[in-house]
């Protein structure tokens, strides 16, 4: 393993694999109903990371930024967020803002939540939306540290304490996956009698229909008060294997401060990690899998069957956030597949473990696993590598394209597809989904190869 | 439907032709909590030197500002393609609390041995000042290192804006003018100036002017190359396209070594064939360009203009709404936008100055929305009242058009073809026709309800 600025030898970084704090944070702050997320910095942080989120979800997506001039860089960004919050009040009348930070608020000290107690004080007889801060310097992790920051942030902000116990309700920490995912886990935990509080659910807010009138902030979201009651929860489950060994997430705050048992699970990619997803539901509900899902199972198992000889010892490269790196490295175990190399961005030193957890052991003297790296570290790797497939996000089509191979996409970003807000990665249909894609683009790949043209596979 | 607010301290940038005294209270920092269409002083620069291909752009700072710069736009070059690459220092805790002096020299020090450019840019990000590092002092001691112009571009995004960045680049880019040897340039010859060759439109201008017999030194930046701006000083004439972004390098040149600048924008067919005529008027003393220049627009036109008549049928009457980023380019749309028959109804821009609008304000007809530095709250508010057919403007603005069922066409940098030129002009009007002329907004339900109460036709 690698870890490109472990060492004293700094190096730059060359086509990130990775994306800056503020995103993830924002990107939360959108799936809670009737918010507005709000970075405290210069203009164009908001400005590029919605361009960046727009390309992806195709929707609206307003981001409010406090607008730092040079005053404030050296009198403080108190004015400024003041004025940033009046104005979003009085142009959206939202039930909450989050307010997350970024390098430059970080770097000159603000004191946001300071800022924040002086604004509810200053206000303290009208209506106020709820204000949620989270600490998003980007020099301090990546997009995957500002969502799970800002997570922690809405729950340990705005659950109640000592909540009457609801036995039925369980809060859902999927992480960053598809509005696709998000609707499929909503309706899974559903179907067992549970009352699903997800955080967040940009579902409808990130991918909704037309509008018959405009809507200032999408319809959508998990709405405020299901926030305030998430400490009156049964469970939480909270998704993602490397997330799994973090110390200080939602989970674990409201498990320590609320006393909600927590359940930590891998993203449920796959056979046996959508196996123990369905499995922790059914404990938590008392209630056998329904039907629909067990039939789900089956019609899988049946393709994965057909469909077997595709995939054994096909050798792919897996790029991206590192629990859905873990996710679908675990996912192509079952299958076969090979994950040659399996890199991320990111690095918290975990992901090398985690990874070596979910892949057969057999596989690990084949296999390359790289943290901290970019897409030319990636790309390096690969040079000597012989894969048939790449997995990950539209930012590795640049990749695929000199190494001449084919690119499965999957996560965020997909900004050279028009299904990026679609894909399914979760539960049973999520892996039918992505196996019928990860075969029919290596049917498709010997078809172009082939001389003959065969008609049938 | 419910009314979208406005605020209070913006309405002095939002004008209804006709209603009240024009004065667009522009040129301001943006309003905080207003969710501006703006990016920074950061994205200036970048936006301005991005084509330049040949040159190592490195990022100083933590990863956001590169990542989100990554091959964003459709800058084409017909060589080296370093410019769509990243580069980044990608700050760490630890630099920022040290500084990032080191981590910059080394970054630069190991790219430029990689990659081999003929100069480097290094964009200094927020933090950067604030952190103390002295990027200039680091540009300097690796620019004798490596004997490559390292070249500082005081970027921080919070220090003005975006038309601030512009300057920086500018800045950045005239330490170059005036280091290459301009032998054999001829004399009937000029730069053009602000033309980002997005789509290759760079090169269908370039084409028309060496058919005019005019030499063309540089193109800044569009196919950019480090040596051509390096003898741009060579040039008899510059030629300035795009609001102001680099109208500051074009007073430089005419300061420094004495070369005048015109005006000029490809978008359109009168814009169009107006900077070629305007050329060859400048070089008066050689008949035979203007000669050529006739015959080029003469039949330049002359092959666009049938399908441009078919277009026109479907499109007579349609509304548009255009909302960009130089208001330049807001006057020619207009202009292009009336040669298809249509109307515009709402116009704005994120940088315009007072001259500008008072210009936008004598072209469009009574009732036009005219908008400074606009947030998506009032673009909603104004296309659905004003019931655009149609908007014009980047990625951002994209959805607000289609959540409402309005069609769209991008003209801003993430196009793939040449919009400007007489054959962009073609295809501008395909774009136009092609989303406006779709089936899919009979299903749309604002709509629907519109054509149900016979206020709009299918």
């Amino acid at each position: 393993m690698t870890s490109a600025l472990s060492t004293e030898h700094f190096t730059a970084t060359q086509n990130a694999c990775k994306l800056c704090a503020p995103l993830g944070a924002a990107l939360v702050f959108k799936g809670i109903a009737n918010t507005v997320p709000l970075l405290h910095g210069s203009q164009g942080c908001s400005t590029y990371i919605r361009r960046y989120m727009i390309s992806h979800f195709k929707e609206p997506l307003d981001i409010a930024c406090s607008n730092f001039g040079e005053d404030t860089a050296i009198f403080g960004g108190g004015a400024n967020i003041k004025l940033a919050i009046d104005n979003i009040r009085r142009q959206y009348d939202p039930d909450l803002i989050g307010v997350a930070t970024t390098c430059l608020s970080e770097t000159i000290g603000d004191d946001v939540p300071m800022f924040i107690r002086t604004y509810q004080a200053d206000h303290r007889d009208e209506d106020l939306p709820a204000l949620v801060h989270v600490a998003t310097p980007s020099y301090q992790g990546t997009h995957m540290q500002g969502f799970h920051g800002a997570v922690r942030a809405l729950v340990s902000a705005l659950a109640e304490p000592e909540p009457a116990r609801e036995p039925t309700r369980v809060n859902l920490f999927a992480g960053m996956v598809s509005p696709a995912d998000l609707r499929a886990l909503r309706t899974i935990i559903a179907s067992f009698g549970l009352t699903p509080v997800l955080v967040p659910d940009y579902s409808d807010t990130l991918n909704g229909p037309l509008w018959t009138e405009y809507q200032r902030i999408p319809e959508g979201g998990t709405p405020v008060a299901a926030l305030r009651q998430s400490g009156a929860a049964a469970a939480s489950i909270e998704c993602g294997l490397v997330l799994a060994g973090a110390g200080e997430t939602a989970g674990t705050w409201l498990h320590e401060n609320r006393n909600v048992p927590l359940h930590r699970l891998g993203l449920p990619i796959g056979i046996r990690q959508t196996d123990r997803f369905f499995d922790c539901l059914a404990a938590l509900s008392g209630r056998p899998v329904p039907e629909k899902y067990t039939a789900q199972r089956g019609r899988l198992l049946d393709a994965l069957v057909d469909g077997h000889k595709h995939l054994n010892g096909v050798r792919a490269a897996i790029f991206g956030e590192e629990d859905l790196v873990a996710g679908l490295a675990g996912y192509c175990g079952e299958l076969g597949i090979v994950p040659v190399l399996c890199a991320t961005g990111g690095g918290d030193g975990r992901f090398a473990r985690t990874i070596r957890r979910v892949v057969p052991a057999a596989q690990h003297d084949r296999m390359q696993i790289l943290e901290d790296v970019d897409f030319v570290d990636i790309e390096k790797a690969l040079a000597d590598m012989d894969v048939d497939l790449l997995i990950g996000h539209s930012k590795g089509y640049t990749m695929a394209r000199r190494l001449k191979k084919p690119l499965v996409r999957v996560g965020f970003p997909v900004h050279d597809r028009v299904d990026g807000s679609r894909l399914a990665h979760l539960g049973y249909r999520g892996a039918q989904q992505l196996f019928d894609r990860l075969a029919n683009t290596l049917i498709e790949e010997k078809q172009k190869s082939n001389a003959v043209g065969y008609t049938y596979y | 439907m419910a009314s979208i607010p406005i605020l209070e301290e913006r309405q002095a940038q939002i004008h209804q032709k006709g209603s009240q005294p024009f004065e667009m209270d522009c040129g301001k920092h943006s309003l905080a909590g207003s969710v501006s269409q703006r990016a920074c002083v950061f994205c200036g620069s970048r936006v301005v030197l991005y084509p330049i291909a040949d040159a190592l752009h490195l990022i100083h700072g933590p990863i956001g500002c590169a990542a989100y710069t990554w091959d964003i736009r459709g800058a084409l070059s017909s060589g080296p393609e370093l410019h769509r690459m990243s580069f980044s220092t990608d700050l760490r805790e630890r630099d920022v609390i040290f500084g990032g002096e080191k981590k910059l020299a080394a970054a630069l020090d190991e790219l430029i041995d990689q990659y081999k450019p003929k100069a480097a840019f290094v964009y200094s990000t927020c933090i950067v000042g604030i952190i103390g590092d002295d990027v200039a002092a680091v540009c300097r001691q690796v620019e004798k290192a490596k004997g490559i112009p390292v070249l500082p571009v005081h970027s921080e995004g919070f220090k003005g804006t975006k038309k601030d960045g512009y300057k920086a680049a500018c800045d950045a880019m005239a330490k170059l003018v005036g280091t290459g040897a301009t032998d054999k340039i001829a004399p009937v010859s000029i730069n053009i100036l602000g033309e980002f060759n997005i789509g290759g439109e760079a090169w269908l201008i370039k084409k028309y002017y060496e058919e005019m017999g005019v030499e063309v030194v540089s193109i800044m930046t569009g196919d950019g190359r480090v040596d051509e701006i390096r003898r741009s000083h060579g040039a008899a004439l510059n030629v300035v396209q795009c609001s102001g972004a680099l109208t500051f390098l074009a007073e430089m040149m005419e300061e420094t070594y004495g070369i005048p600048y015109i005006r000029a924008s490809y978008f359109g067919i009168e814009d169009m064939a107006t900077a070629l005529y305007d050329v060859a008027a400048h070089f008066n003393d050689h008949a035979e360009v203007m000669a050529r220049t006739r015959a080029i627009v003469r039949r330049e036109v002359g092959a666009i203009m049938p399908e441009l008549e078919r277009i026109r049928k479907d499109l007579d009457g349609k509304r548009a709404a255009v909302y960009v980023g130089g208001a330049f380019k807001a006057f020619s749309l207009i202009k292009a936008l009336r040669h298809l028959g249509m109307r515009v109804v709402l116009v704005g821009s994120q940088t315009g100055n007072a001259s500008d609008y008072a210009t936008l304000q004598d072209m469009c007809e009574d009732g036009t929305v005219i908008l400074d530095d606009a947030n998506p709250l009032e673009l909603s508010k104004y296309i659905i009242e004003k019931r655009a057919d149609l908007f014009i403007g980047g990625v951002k603005e994209r959805p607000i058009a289609f959540k409402m069922g309005i069609g769209f066409c991008d003209h801003n940098h993430e196009r793939k073809m040449p919009l400007a030129g007489f054959a962009g002009m073609l295809q501008f009007a395909r774009e136009v026709h092609t989303s406006v002329t779709s089936p899919v907004w009979q299903f749309v339900p604002a709509r629907a309800a519109a054509m149900a109460a016979g206020e709009e036709t299918p």
